[in-house]
C-alpha cells in the first residue's frame, strides 16, 4: 500500500477447480479472472459491463470472506446478497474464496423499476 | 431539406448507481459540461457544442438503465399535433409539467411497444454556455476528456420491434434508412427525423425497456483514437473498438459507465434522405454490419444491457 503496508493477496477458485487465481484485497475478482492466463474454469464467469449494472458476472461465493461495492438490485437483491450472491466485478476478497457462476440470463428476473 | 416537426434527440435521463463516480465519468472523461444539480438529486449535463440548457440527466437509483428518451420539436403546435396522432394510434399520453426539469417546458410522455418511455417537448432555455453566435470561435474553451460534442442517439432493446417501427414511421414521421432482417423477422431498425443515419435505433430482445447504449458525437477518427487513450488511462471498461459499424458507417468505440450503462463515442455516419432506398442486412452479414473490421458480433452485443 502507499503507506508501506502489504496488500493482502488471496486465491480465488472457480467451480471447485484445483487451482485458482491471485486477487489482491483491493482488486475486483472479475479483473483478476480476466487478466489471468486463459483457463476454461475462469472463463465460466461471464464478462459484461464490469461495472455492476448488467448482471453478466453474477456468482455465488461458496466459501470465504469478502466485501462488495454497490450492485444493481435488478441482478442481486438484498436477500440474495445475504445468501452469498454477488457480481464478480463488485467483489473484493478478504480471504481465499471459492465461487461458482450464477448467471441468470435475460429471462432470469423482472426488472424492478424504482419510483 | 426543410425539417419540421421533431428535430432531434433532446434529453436522455439515465439511472446511475453512484452519482459522484458518474459525474467524473460523464464530465471529466466523456467531456460533457456540468450544468446543475437539483434538490431531488438529479444532475444535468450538456455537450459543449449544444445550444440548449441540458441533454443528459443522471438519476441515482438501485438499478442502471434508461428512464426516458425525449425528442425536441420545432414548436408546441407540433407537440400538440403529435399528441393527437399518438392518442388516435392508441397509446396513453401523460403530461409532464413545465419546470419538472429546470429550464424545460411541458413534455408529453408515452410508452412504446418495446417498453420504453419516449417524450416530446418544444421548449428549453438556451444555455448560458451555448456555442457563440456572433463571429463565433469553434469553441470558447478547448474541449476536454473524450471531447463529446453532443448527445447523439440511443439504441434500445425490447420486444415488438415491428410495432415500434410502425409507430415511429407512421405516427412520429421518422424515416428508416437501415435495418437487419433475419429469417425469423426483423432484428434491428435504425430511424431518423433528420439527415443523420439514425436518431434512435431498436434491437429485438425479450426483456422490455432495456438500454443498449447512449451515444456521443465526436469530430473524426483521430478523436476516436484519443477517446481510446482516455479509456485506458482511466481504466474505463471498454466493450468493443475503436472500429467501424457497417450499419450507418459510423466509426465507434463502445464502453461502459460506472453503473454498467453502455456508452458510445462515434464520428461520421452517412447522410440520410427520405427518398433513399433502405439498406438491408441479413443473417449472413450482420457481423460486418455491426463491427465492420472484426466482421463478427461479440457475445456482449446481444446480451449485455441495463
Amino acid at each position: 500500500m502507499a503507506d508501506g503496508t502489504e496488500r493482502r493477496r488471496f486465491s480465488v477458485r472457480v467451480n471447485g477447480a484445483p487451482s485458482g487465481v491471485h486477487c489482491d484485497e483491493t482488486q475486483k475478482v472479475l479483473t483478476a479472472l480476466e487478466h489471468a492466463f486463459p483457463d476454461p474454469d475462469l472463463r465460466a464467469v461471464r464478462v459484461g459491463c464490469r461495472q455492476g449494472g448488467c448482471g453478466a458476472c453474477r456468482v455465488k461465493v461458496i466459501k470465504g470472506e469478502y466485501t462488495t461495492a454497490k450492485m444493481s438490485r435488478a441482478h442481486v437483491t438484498e436477500e440474495e446478497e445475504a445468501e452469498g450472491f454477488a457480481l464478480a466485478c463488485r467483489l473484493y476478497p478478504q480471504s481465499d474464496l471459492e465461487i461458482e457462476p450464477a448467471f441468470l440470463g435475460p429471462r432470469g428476473r423482472q426488472q424492478k423499476q424504482d419510483n | 431539406m426543410s425539417q419540421e416537426g421533431l428535430l432531434r434527440p433532446g434529453i436522455a435521463q439515465i439511472r446511475v448507481l453512484d452519482m459522484e463516480e458518474s459525474i467524473t465519468h460523464y464530465v471529466d472523461r466523456i467531456g460533457l459540461n456540468f450544468v446543475s444539480k437539483e434538490a431531488d438529486g438529479r444532475v444535468y449535463l450538456k455537450g459543449y457544442d449544444e445550444f440548449h440548457r441540458h441533454s443528459i440527466v443522471l438519476r441515482e437509483a438501485d438499478t442502471a438503465g434508461i428512464d426516458f428518451f425525449a425528442f425536441k420539436a420545432d414548436s408546441q403546435d407540433s407537440v400538440d399535433q403529435y399528441r393527437k396522432r399518438i392518442e388516435e394510434y392508441g397509446l396513453d399520453v401523460d403530461d409532464v409539467p413545465a419546470g419538472e426539469q429546470p429550464g424545460t417546458g411541458g413534455r408529453i410522455g408515452f410508452t412504446v411497444a418495446s417498453g420504453h418511455r419516449i417524450e416530446l417537448y418544444a421548449d428549453m432555455d438556451l444555455s448560458d454556455d451555448a456555442p457563440e453566435t456572433h463571429s463565433p470561435f469553434i469553441w470558447r474553451e478547448e474541449p476536454h476528456g473524450m471531447r463529446a460534442q453532443r448527445m447523439d442517439h440511443c439504441l434500445l432493446y425490447g420486444p415488438n420491434i415491428d410495432k415500434v417501427e410502425e409507430f415511429f414511421t407512421t405516427v412520429l414521421d421518422f424515416h428508416l434508412p437501415e435495418r437487419v432482417d433475419l429469417p425469423d423477422g426483423t432484428l434491428a431498425i435504425w430511424m431518423t427525423v433528420s439527415n443523420k443515419a439514425h436518431d434512435i435505433a431498436f434491437v429485438k430482445h425479450d426483456e422490455p425497456g432495456k438500454l443498449h447504449h447512449l451515444a456521443f458525437f465526436l469530430e473524426d477518427w483521430n478523436e476516436i483514437g484519443h477517446a481510446a487513450d482516455v479509456m485506458t488511462r482511466y481504466d474505463i471498461s471498454r466493450d468493443v473498438g475503436p472500429t467501424r459499424h457497417g450499419i450507418t458507417r459510423g466509426q465507434t468505440i463502445y464502453f461502459f459507465d460506472p453503473s454498467g450503462n453502455r456508452n458510445e463515442v462515434f464520428c461520421g455516419g452517412y447522410t440520410a434522405y427520405k427518398d433513399h432506398p433502405v439498406r438491408v442486412w441479413d443473417h449472413n452479414t450482420v457481423g460486418r454490419g455491426i463491427f465492420y473490421y472484426e466482421r463478427q458480433l461479440n457475445e456482449a452485443f446481444l446480451s449485455v444491457v441495463t
